[in-house]
């Protein structure tokens, strides 16, 4: 037989091109032992994609296994698009975050774009109106010039999707360090709420059961866009620019309300976006979950462009995409509501009994593969670890800086700065539910429409800690999410972790993984606070330098009365009580990064109990309606937090407590400033709790903040400090 | 009054404007798909709420304003129908041609999101008799294309005939010619703004500024 062009046109399958796939000699001897033969190349295509880092967990899995996944109010844990939790009244929260950090910096704002796309999709597919987005990023050198096209590219990137999707984007994070440059993190957040029995999931059943392809069209943007986030970053990253997807938004937002109406009716069997690897993952899932075989035709598929191969619609990752099993008698009125949302609907294939996937475009069958070995014999790695070593004590610290520039000097820097600049890019309000705003409370708060509770939400990690000591790094990180939420008044219920490392096949990065899920589990398990989901992200290197490594968290909580949600602002009148023991921390604390220049020491150790203790006192009081404020004391130490609050509220104090700047700008944990009406009873209830409270200060209506020895700041004058950052850099 | 809300694919603030109606008017809002040619029968109000309306790829609200159901907005407004438009809805009726003028891009060229103050320049309006003379309130914004213009005899006459419905009052972010943020028909009955008074009208989202716009419609 004559082969056709396209055939004369196809490489050749061999080791060298599975290599160039980013399979090795031993993971393609796997594939030739299941196949029993040399694989087509849309096969080596599939079998790459799905062995992928990013699509397999291969080097993750075993130790992601350590993490708590359980507690009673879990629905679904790991495994589904996204995790599920049980928030009362019958309702689920829908939740997961995930990184796009390899596209965002070959291309800032498609990569942030079709971030934020493809988690909105994780959490819809289940059947979840999205309520929430919510990111964490981490950026290089600010003195860079890359770093200011990345940042404002990023920035655009997640407003110009969020904003349109009409999801509002209601809080984040954001760090500097050079250790991100040429590898900046865009890890984004979406949270959605369904009811419980309303869920959906991606198990396709019922044989001869149509598959049906639903949104955009499909192109030959991002083909091997996993297999891309699976390596390390070169001088011709850059040249990688074809392999980002290009975002649309609208397409999205006709998804979202299509979907969501289909899913009022009985039609749908079984639902999965189409993210990494397209096509070829969400079917070889659907079906590998099943349990069934799936054969899809791929003349059927709605196509962008001409002549496309099987190869190419395979792997493509054009974004915008579901794939449904439904009920054959429903086909019609599901074509109908899809339809009448302007969106393609095409049948693609059908569920059948075979174990396999097979794809046949123009009656030829380009790839017939058995789909348990494909997901059974996906390898998996116990990759040699090497404990990153203890950091070396702390020496002495000069505290010599007077206080109040030293509060001028942290408050006003990258890291510290108000974040006003960026979120003032983002629509934080559309949907009409949003009680707390970015900067208002230590997480935000959105309400549940029709009902008088809320959500809490927050991301957060420390990287700085994190590299120093993983281990303590990752209990650190779950430790302050489980904390902003309590700062609301909200219960923490569970979290979702985006785990942004190096690369794994270096044994001192898979030591910082292993550890800091270890201390992450320590805490996880410590406070009742579940894993519920998550995304890995490895490779994370340029020139074979690594990020910091930065497990990020992002956490959900739960408040029954709305109006009880607790925010940072200071009122007028009320005395300052600061909750949590002091110690006077400084090792890796931004006083003394900023400061005295150093990164250097210990982070500060996380005492679970304390955190526990110390937490459950304080949501305590605060839903007793006792507290006017409450901000937990995080970066950059006391002084800074009550700066924070002073500004948020217009509101000044005079600061009583005597202390030096380890007492002042200390970053231990498991700490909060609360203003109350009457600190003696607070103190007192502390205190028969086992719990340190000491009175630091009085707010006062007087616009300024009054350090102890009697030196003044006015409030406009913190203003300035704190607000000029990013205005000035991006003006300039 | 009885009011219908119309629903352009992409429109992202409808279930913010249907709870705004709602709790002032005691009744729920009738929803308008936008391919649709004809009006309920005795609807006294059109809203067209804020979004990206056919994802705004093309001038915002160019899409929206030639699809089917705007030949009967324009019908209804002609009868002297109401008709409140809120940022892509103010984009879709000056494209419509319902209203003077157009929205262009903010002078600084990113989207702007935070509370404004706006001040009401007139309160003997259908849709501003709830507030005091000269009152200033606050509004949420989120757009990208906010930038009111129209040439200069357009806005002398705005101006000279008192159609100014409301000004930028704290500070005019998005470069707004003569700080206009919201602008009236010649007869009153359509009103056009870009902030959103509809995502203002409860306590527990930070007041209830925006809702006496909606309680002077209800009154109306």
């Amino acid at each position: 037989m004559t082969p056709s062009v396209a055939e004369r046109a196809k490489p050749m399958v061999n080791a060298e091109l599975a290599k160039s796939f980013g399979l090795n000699a031993e993971e393609y001897g796997k594939v030739l032992e299941i196949m029993g033969r040399t694989p087509s190349l849309t096969e080596l295509g599939i079998f790459s994609v799905m062995w992928s880092e990013h699509c397999s967990y291969k080097s993750s899995r075993v130790w992601l296994r350590e993490l708590p996944t359980k507690a009673p109010w879990v629905i679904h844990g790991p495994g589904e698009n996204a995790g599920v939790i049980d928030i009362g009244e019958g309702l689920a929260a829908i939740f997961k975050m995930e990184s796009h950090n390899h596209p965002s910096f070959i291309e800032p704002y498609q990569g942030a774009a079709t971030g934020v796309g493809g988690i909105l999709r994780d959490v819809f597919t289940m059947g979840a109106r999205p309520i929430a987005n919510l990111n964490a990023l981490r950026f290089g050198d600010p003195a860079l010039p890359v770093t200011k096209r990345v940042v404002d590219g990023v920035v655009r990137g997640i407003g110009g999707y969020g904003n349109c999707v009409g999801v509002p984007t209601v809080g984040g994070e954001v760090n500097f360090h050079p250790a991100y440059n040429g590898n900046p993190l865009v890890n984004a957040m979406t949270v959605g709420i369904a009811a419980q029995d309303k869920i959906f999931l991606s198990a396709a059943a019922g044989i001869g059961n149509p598959v049906v392809y639903v949104g955009s069209k499909t192109g030959r943007d991002g083909i091997h866009g996993a297999t891309m986030a699976s390596t390390e970053f070169d001088a011709n990253s850059a040249e990688k620019r074809p392999t980002v997807q290009v975002g649309d938004p609208f397409t999205e937002k006709l998804l979202i309300e299509a979907c969501l109406e289909l899913m009022q009716t009985d039609a749908i069997v079984a639902i999965q976006d189409m993210g990494a690897a397209g096509l070829t993952s969400s079917s070889v899932e659907m079906a590998g979950k099943g349990g069934v075989g799936i054969e899809l035709v791929l003349d059927d598929v709605p196509q962008r462009e001409t002549g496309m191969s099987a190869y190419e619609m395979m792997l493509s990752e054009s974004q915008e995409r579901m794939l449904l099993v439904l009920k054959p008698e429903r086909a019609e009125m599901a074509r109908a509501i899809i339809e009448k949302w302007d969106l393609d609907y095409a049948i693609i294939g059908h569920i059948t009994d075979t174990g396999r996937i097979i794809v046949k475009h123009r009656g030829v069958v380009e790839a017939d593969i058995p789909l348990a070995p494909l997901s059974d014999a996906a390898p998996l790695y116990r990759r040699p670890t090497v404990a990153t070593p203890k950091p070396a004590p702390l020496g002495r610290v000069d505290t010599s800086a007077p206080l109040g520039e030293a509060l001028l000097t942290l408050i006003a820097c990258p890291d510290l700065c108000s974040r006003r600049w960026i979120f003032d890019q983002y629509d934080s309000t559309v949907g009409g539910q949003t009680v707390k705003r970015p900067a208002q409370a230590d997480a935000a708060i959105v309400r549940l429409e029709g009902s008088k509770r809320a959500l809490a939400m927050t991301t957060d990690c420390t990287p700085r800690y994190c590299v120093a000591d993983p281990e303590a790094g990752g209990a650190q990180a779950i430790a302050e999410a489980w904390r902003n939420i309590t700062a609301t008044g909200a219960r923490p219920l569970a979290v979702t972790d985006n785990m942004n490392f190096g690369n794994p096949e270096k044994p001192e990065i898979m030591g910082q993984f292993a550890a800091a899920i270890s201390g992450m589990a320590a805490a996880c398990k410590a406070l009742d606070f579940p894993v519920v989901s998550g995304n890995v992200s490895l490779y994370n290197e340029t020139e074979g330098r690594g990020i910091l490594p930065t497990p990020a968290i992002g956490a959900v909580g739960v408040i029954e009365d709305a109006a009880l949600a607790m925010g940072i602002a200071l009122k007028p009148d009320t005395d300052l009580v600061l909750i949590g023991a002091t110690a006077g921390h400084l090792g890796r604390s931004l006083y003394l990064r900023e400061i005295c220049g150093q990164e250097a020491g210990a982070p500060p150790p996380v005492d679970l109990a304390a955190e526990r203790a110390n937490g459950d006192f304080v949501r305590a009081r605060i839903l007793a309606g006792e507290v006017a404020a409450c901000h937990d004391v995080s970066d950059g130490g006391l002084l800074v937090a009550i700066a924070e609050m002073a500004l948020a509220g217009e509101t000044g104090a005079t600061l009583a407590a005597q202390g030096d700047a380890a007492f002042w700008f200390g970053e231990d944990q498991a700490r909060y400033v609360l203003a109350v009406s009457d600190a003696t009873a607070l103190i007192a209830a502390a205190n028969a709790a086992g719990i340190h409270a000491e009175l630091i200060g009085h707010a006062r209506a007087d616009k300024k903040l009054t350090l102890p020895g009697g030196i003044a700041i006015s409030l406009t004058q913190l203003a300035t400090a704190h607000e000029s950052f990013f205005p000035n850099w991006f003006a300039a | 009054m009885k009011a219908g809300i119309l629903l352009f694919p992409g429109i992202n603030r409808e279930r913010d404007m249907i709870l705004a109606v709602r709790q002032s008017f005691g009744h729920e809002p009738q929803i308008i798909w936008h391919k649709e040619t004809a009006l309920p029968a005795s609807l006294d109000l059109v809203i067209i709420p804020g979004g990206f309306s056919f994802g705004d790829y093309l001038r915002c609200g160019a899409m929206a304003a030639q699809s089917p159901i705007m030949a009967a907005v324009r019908a209804h407004a002609a009868r002297g129908g109401y008709v409140l438009g809120v940022c892509n809805g103010f984009q879709i009726l000056t494209e419509s041609g319902l209203l003077p003028g157009a929205l262009l891009r903010n002078a600084g060229l990113r989207f702007l999101s935070m509370d404004t103050l706006l001040r009401v320049e007139r309160n003997d309006t259908v849709f501003t008799s709830h507030f005091a003379a000269g009152a200033v309130f606050r509004a949420p914004m989120a757009h990208g294309d906010g930038n009111y213009t129209a040439d200069s005899a357009t806005l002398d006459r705005l101006e000279g005939e008192g159609l100014v419905a409301f000004r930028y009052h704290d500070a005019n972010r998005n470069g707004s010619a003569r700080d206009i943020a919201g602008i009236y028909s010649d007869n009153r009955r359509i009103l056009g703004l870009m902030p959103h008074p509809e995502d203002l009208v409860d306590p527990l989202m930070g007041g209830t500024d925006g809702k006496p716009i909606f309680d002077s419609l209800a009154a109306a």
